[in-house]
């Protein structure tokens, strides 16, 4: 929401921080100008981050508000330790109760609205920081919902029991290792189409439930979904791009984005959110050795396949065939792609 | 108690009163946003979005094609130009006048013209809206909270055996000062001298009473001569009765900005205080007062009546009598905050007479605490 969105950056407190699963970190931050947090909202969060390169430098990150108690003197976000995703994950885990870090006042983009028919809450992993919230509101509202929440294994799956202690049978787990894998396809064909989905989690799913909702023709103002902290189709590679124009080449490791190591090289980037969202950081591809994994919502699928352009902000480029997880590519060095920017 | 500190768009910039410095001495308080307020007459909200600020929130009203109104956020998501000077497209949506986003009931971003997906973030907030009593209220506060059970009690508005009108006048003083005008109807001896006024108004004593978010304050006088404006009443009913009175006013207030004032005239010693209104002629004033800023408000009010009913001229009367004394209020309170404004290092001083006003700053007092908003405006 536009005219609440303005960031009042100011000093917060670690009060708790547990491990809630092997990579998941539950922190309890203490704001000095405490707001309460609605569903939906996060903060962002400013860090020092040493290890990624020689010199300290500033890392911002969003985390979804899991909980806020107090009317915001206790905000709890959870912090997922991914080998690669935005960085600075390593440093969140590496708090301790009285440090100090700045953080913004709870900020909202994923708003949940109060009053709908029927909900729909979907969460992959990491993603049920963002829908834990709306799904108490929605509990003590008496609202109409389900929250299906998708994982790996029991164990990777943060806050399970306490969900299914509080939600019981509108609560549905689907875990691969069970074998109980979540059907996009059935839980979206199986919507009343007044129904408003909120979704949190990787792109697959996201990427697949919108597909869904479009072949259904369901009302696209209904389908809500947080985006930052996206993951790609591809695991995060080393890769390299160059601006002819400006005589510019870089390497993108696998903890930094596109924008980032091009803000380094010297080029004079435009951005705005940072998480593929605006399309503001748009530049044209030229040429391509690899794939691109889009982790923008900006294009649509159309213009994704096309290539031509790719938001460099949360974009990368991947080996071909280098599935998530996949080891380096075809063996003929780093995969590569030659740029135009504005 | 500590008092959270104010960082929302309606905070003022004076420090925090602490608890212990009550707020009921302050000139003006701030208003609760969990809490309906009258947006628009039923009739102001049209297919074409208007434009009204309540509680510091600009909002653009409209009416959904089934007929439902909708209160947004009068600024679009992304250049903030205000959607009120849009235009309405079927179904329930909205089209910001400058790029052509446009929105759903829910505030919801459906459409970008400008490319082919839709970003993420695009909202503009929605508030509740329930339509009732001849009103669109909406609630700025917390919308899970928003409860249709809370709309404060103004049943005379649409029930049929009231009958009547009124009008809403845009006021330039805080909300609080047309409350303390309400609760305290001694000054009609003084500023309505030609029409309700009468010295038996600060002759005579009242009770005053206080339950839940409630106050009630109440007023007889007996064996009186009708003043004016119920002398002529009275005489709608009875033709041509000269004689005394007996004169009530029962003030009802409904926190935080809903007054409903039981008001008439029987002739003398016919029974109306035991109960039997039979002899008399009886009218609620109905008025709901919802803050725009710190330092203007709208005035909604209609005046019912239960005699009569099938009498257009009255019901017309009523309403241009009723405006008249109404104007001589506004043009006090107006003054007043223009005082208030110069005299910025005077305080208030409050008599008994302030009695039923010094309940409802209480009771408002009470709900900003709640809120953790308790401050006085700068
Ligand atoms: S900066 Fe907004 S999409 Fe990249
Ligand atoms: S300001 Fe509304 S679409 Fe640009
Ligand atoms: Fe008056």
């Amino acid at each position: 929401m536009a005219a609440t969105n303005i960031e009042v950056w100011q000093q917060a407190t670690v009060v708790e921080t547990a491990a809630v699963t092997e990579q998941i970190q539950r922190i309890v931050l203490r704001p000095d100008l405490p707001r309460r947090a609605d569903p939906g909202s996060h903060i962002d969060v400013k860090l020092l981050n040493g290890a990624a390169s020689l010199q300290d430098e500033v890392l911002k990150r969003s985390y979804s508000v899991v909980e806020s108690a107090d009317d915001g003197a206790r905000l709890t976000i959870s912090v997922f330790r991914a080998p690669s995703s935005r960085g600075g994950s390593l440093a969140m885990h590496a708090l301790r109760v009285g440090d100090t870090l700045q953080i913004t006042q709870p900020l909202q983009n994923f708003p949940l609205r109060i009053g709908a028919p029927r909900y729909l809450l979907l969460a992959g992993g990491i993603g049920i920081t963002a829908i834990a919230a709306m799904a108490r509101v929605l509990r003590e509202l008496h609202a109409d919902y389900t929250l299906v929440y998708a994982g790996r294994s029991r164990a990777d799956m943060a806050y399970l029991n306490e969900l299914q202690e509080l939600h019981g049978d509108r609560l549905v787990a689907h875990i691969n290792d069970e074998g109980t894998n979540l059907e996009v396809a059935s839980v979206v064909g199986a919507l009343a189409p007044d129904t408003e989905l909120y979704m949190c989690g990787p792109i697959r799913l996201m990427d697949s439930v919108r597909r869904n909702w479009l072949e259904r023709r369901l009302n696209p103002a209904n389908l809500r979904f947080e985006t930052f902290g996206n993951s790609g189709w591809y695991a995060p590679q080393e890769f390299t791009v160059r601006i002819p124009r400006l005589g510019i080449e870089a390497t993108v490791g696998p903890d930094r984005s596109m924008l980032e190591a091009l803000e380094d090289a010297g080029a004079d980037m435009m951005f705005d959110c940072r998480k593929g969202e605006c399309g503001l950081c748009e530049v044209r591809v030229l040429r391509l050795d690899g794939a691109i994994d889009h982790r923008d919502v900006f294009y649509s699928e159309r213009q994704q396949k096309a290539a031509e352009k790719i938001c460099c902000c949360v974009s990368r480029v991947a080996s071909v065939g280098g599935e998530a997880g996949a080891a380096q590519g075809s063996g003929q060095g780093l995969p590569s792609i030659v740029i135009e920017v504005p | 108690m500590s008092i959270a500190p104010v960082v929302d768009s309606t905070a003022v910039k004076s420090a925090p009163r602490t608890s212990n410095a009550s707020s009921t001495t302050n000139k003006v308080l701030g208003y609760p946003l969990n809490a309906w307020y009258v947006a628009a007459w039923d009739y102001e909200v049209t297919r074409k979005p208007m434009s009204r600020r309540i509680a510091d929130r600009p909002l653009a009203l409209y009416r959904a094609e089934d007929g439902r109104a909708v209160a947004l956020a009068d600024a679009c998501w992304h250049r903030l130009a205000p959607l009120s000077l849009g235009k309405t497209l079927a179904g329930d949506q909205i089209q910001c006048p400058y790029h052509g986003i446009i929105y759903n009931s829910a505030g919801r971003c459906v459409s970008m013209p400008a490319q082919e997906t839709i970003n993420p973030s695009a909202t503009v907030p929605s508030f509740p809206v329930v339509e009732r009593y001849r009103y669109v209220w909406v609630w700025l506060g917390d919308a899970t909270k928003a409860d249709p059970e809370l709309i404060p009690d103004m049943r005379q508005m649409t029930d049929p055996a009231w009958a009547g009108d009124g009008l809403t006048i845009p006021v330039n003083c805080n909300f609080q000062l047309v409350l303390d005008n309400l609760m305290d109807l001694t000054h009609e001896e003084f500023v309505h001298g030609s029409s309700i006024g009468q010295e038996e108004l600060s002759e005579s004593d009242f009770v005053v009473t206080h339950e839940g978010n409630t106050v009630t304050v109440t007023r007889w006088m007996l064996d009186i001569d009708a003043p004016p404006f119920w002398r002529k009443n009275i005489q709608d009913k009875f033709p041509g009765y000269e004689g005394k009175v007996d004169r009530w006013q029962i003030i009802h207030f409904e926190s935080p900005s809903t007054i409903c004032i039981d008001v008439g005239v029987a002739k003398a010693g016919t029974g109306a205080p035991g109960g039997d209104r039979s002899q008399g002629v009886n009218g609620y004033v109905m008025n709901t007062i919802s803050p725009e800023t710190a330092k203007t408000c709208h005035y909604f009010w209609a005046f019912m009546r239960n005699y009569r009913l099938e009498s257009q001229l009255i019901t017309t009367q009523l309403r241009d009598r009723v405006s008249r004394v109404f104007k001589e209020d506004e043009d006090m309170l107006e003054a007043q905050q223009a005082a208030i404004d110069a005299n910025p290092d005077y305080e208030f001083y409050n008599l008994n007479i302030d009695a039923g006003g010094m309940w409802v700053r209480r009771l408002i007092e009470r709900q900003l605490a709640a809120e953790g908003r308790l401050v006085p405006f700068a």
